[in-house]
């Protein structure tokens, strides 16, 4: 059993295509591992209790998914990590699960996260901490830490995560995983939860570059469902390359100076080392704005997410308190059941929101955001893809951030920058320091995702990341 | 320099019952958030215009044909108080 758990997911979706694997067998392999589960790494909120009746068909038939909670799973629990919607079973499903099921897989299970995908740890879900599968007192970072936990413990050959301002790149960093954000716009938000809808975007995260490249494929395209989704231009390649010849890699200095660890950087200079090697071209370059991106980012999220989660009031789902009258129930239900972080960044957004201080700060904020994206824009004219740590530092312990908001939100300065452009990015595994993963980011323009998965796959290849030791 | 009173401003236009302690900690931690992100105070931004949009779509609009929405018995199955086919919630009260 513990080989099937070994194949990933395209080596499974081959074998069960040429009928050399059941997709039963290897959904019920995945099922008891993710089911016995439980207390150790609490990755997952919901486990099915039996193989799909129909079997699969299509590109991914047979391969198991596991999805983070936040999307809408029809008459599945789907609770964004939240009392406030705990045991809620939506009437439909997310557009992004709807095609992978289309495509053929088989939905494993719903993965635990950070209440309202607010946070970079996953310590601030209702139904508790996820733990690193690396070193159980670490956290696996967030927002999607059930979803990066469960891939790197090999309890999932895949799942979905969202990334909001890094919630699967930070994660899939610290679990050393491959963890991907497409562009802003590629992949239908409909059915997400949602939390900062100019900045929410649904990815995947996997154990290589070619399983991400070949879940993402079948999940980008227009949905009339939602109004800010594109038509994906042309469409995602299974990369293949054995070199970054003609590669121009750019290092944005604000993203890799003063707040990086020493063994991430140490990490990231290695594998700078070996992008050279490969023939890739290496320089510096400036992101004037970058300093600014987690302050802007930081008052546009929770502003909108103050207005998005206006509509946990008790009154059509979820958790209701009563009361003597409309207002009580509003204040009592929101107060009993969101989370404290979920509530300071309410109260945040709404502050920045008011009359009298938007202009100066959600209105500012918003023009920080154009100058990040233009800075971005600038750089792509002379480099084909930026570069940087993941995450500032390796998997931190369990409680060392809850009580400093202002630490756990730095965790972020890297990935940030990416969502407000709306650009593509993606993390994988470079090393190790102190036995604990390390992140690499690539970063390209908007669109270009098959290149992006390109450059990553030579490297992920010469780099020959392990990640077996957390799959025992 | 988010004060007690501006806390429950905010909360109240959250739809927030903040507890007393909860009204005490927000003040001290969003104080030093805010401090934080003001930063961007310091930056020249005349003339910049704001995003909103980070990928820009224009008119994106669907054929005004009418078309079935959820049906009332599932629109209401998740509701707290199911009343006369509709959501039942306590009165505003005399305010």
């Amino acid at each position: 059993m513990s080989e099937l758990i070994e194949l990933t997911a395209a080596q499974a979706a081959e074998r069960i295509g040429d009928g050399g694997l059941s997709a039963a067998e290897l959904f019920e392999a995945y099922r008891v591992r993710a089911a016995a589960d439980g207390d150790d790494l609490n990755a997952f909120t919901w486990v099915a209790d039996a193989p799909p009746e129909q079997t699969p068909s299509g590109p991914l038939a047979g391969v198991p998914l596991a999805v983070k909670d936040l999307f809408c799973t029809e008459g599945v629990p789907s609770q964004s990590g939240s009392k406030i919607l705990e045991g809620y079973k939506p009437p439909y499903t997310a557009t992004a699960v709807a095609k992978l099921v289309e495509a053929g897989t088989t939905l494993l299970g719903k993965t635990n996260q950070d209440e309202f995908a607010m946070g970079s740890s996953n310590e601030n879900s209702a139904f508790g901490p996820v733990r690193n599968p690396w070193d159980r007192e670490r956290v696996p970072g967030g927002s999607s830490g059930g979803s990066a936990a469960a891939v790197a413990a090999g309890l999932a050959p895949w799942a979905l995560g969202t990334d909001t301002g890094g919630s699967i790149r930070q994660p899939a960093a610290l679990c050393g995983i491959v963890g991907l954000k497409p562009t802003y716009g590629a992949i239908s938000r409909y059915g997400m939860i949602a939390f900062a809808s100019s900045l929410d975007q649904a990815g995947p995260f996997t154990r290589d570059v070619t399983d991400a490249a070949l879940l993402l494929r079948h999940m980008v395209g227009q949905d009339e469902r939602d109004s800010t989704s594109l038509a994906y231009p042309g469409e995602i390649e299974l990369p293949q390359g054995v070199d970054l010849r003609g590669v121009k890699l750019g290092v944005p200095e604000e993203l890799t100076g003063e707040g990086i660890e020493s063994g991430v950087r140490e990490a990231f200079n290695a594998t700078l080392a070996l992008a050279e090697q490969l023939g890739a071209s290496v320089e510096t370059c400036r992101l004037p704005h970058a300093p600014h991106a987690l302050n802007a980012y930081y008052l546009i999220a929770p502003a909108e997410a103050s207005a998005n989660l206006a509509r946990f009031d008790g009154v059509r789902y979820g958790l209701r308190v009563d009361a003597d009258d409309l207002l009580g129930m509003y204040t009592q239900t929101r107060e009993a059941g969101f989370g404290a972080e979920v509530k300071r960044r309410i109260m945040l957004g709404t502050y920045a929101l008011s009359s009298g201080y938007y202009d100066a700060y959600y209105g500012r904020a918003q023009q920080v955001r154009t100058k990040v994206a233009d800075d971005f824009r600038a750089a792509f004219e002379r480099f084909d893809l930026l570069v940087t740590p993941t995450s500032p530092s390796v998997a931190f312990r369990l409680g060392e951030k809850v009580d400093d908001p202002l630490a756990m939100y730095l965790s972020d300065v890297c990935t940030v920058p990416m969502s407000l452009a709306g650009i593509p990015a993606i993390s994988i595994p470079n090393g190790l320091s102190d036995g604990l993963p390390v992140g690499f980011q690539l970063c390209g323009p908007a669109f270009s995702e098959s290149r992006l998965l390109a450059a990553a796959y030579v490297l992920e290849q010469a780099l020959g990341f392990d990640g077996s030791a957390a799959r025992r | 320099m988010i004060d007690r009173a501006q806390v429950l401003h905010v909360a109240k236009l959250a739809r927030l019952a903040l507890s007393d302690d909860e009204v005490e900690r927000m003040s001290r931690e969003l104080s030093a958030v805010l401090d934080h992100i003001e930063k961007i105070s310091e930056l020249q931004l005349d003339g910049v215009a704001p995003t909103s949009h980070v990928i820009d779509v224009v008119n994106a609009l669907r054929p005004d044909e009418p078309r079935p929405s959820l049906p009332r018995d599932v629109a209401l199955a998740s509701a707290p108080e199911p009343l006369e086919q509709g959501f039942g919630v306590p009165s505003p009260g005399a305010s």
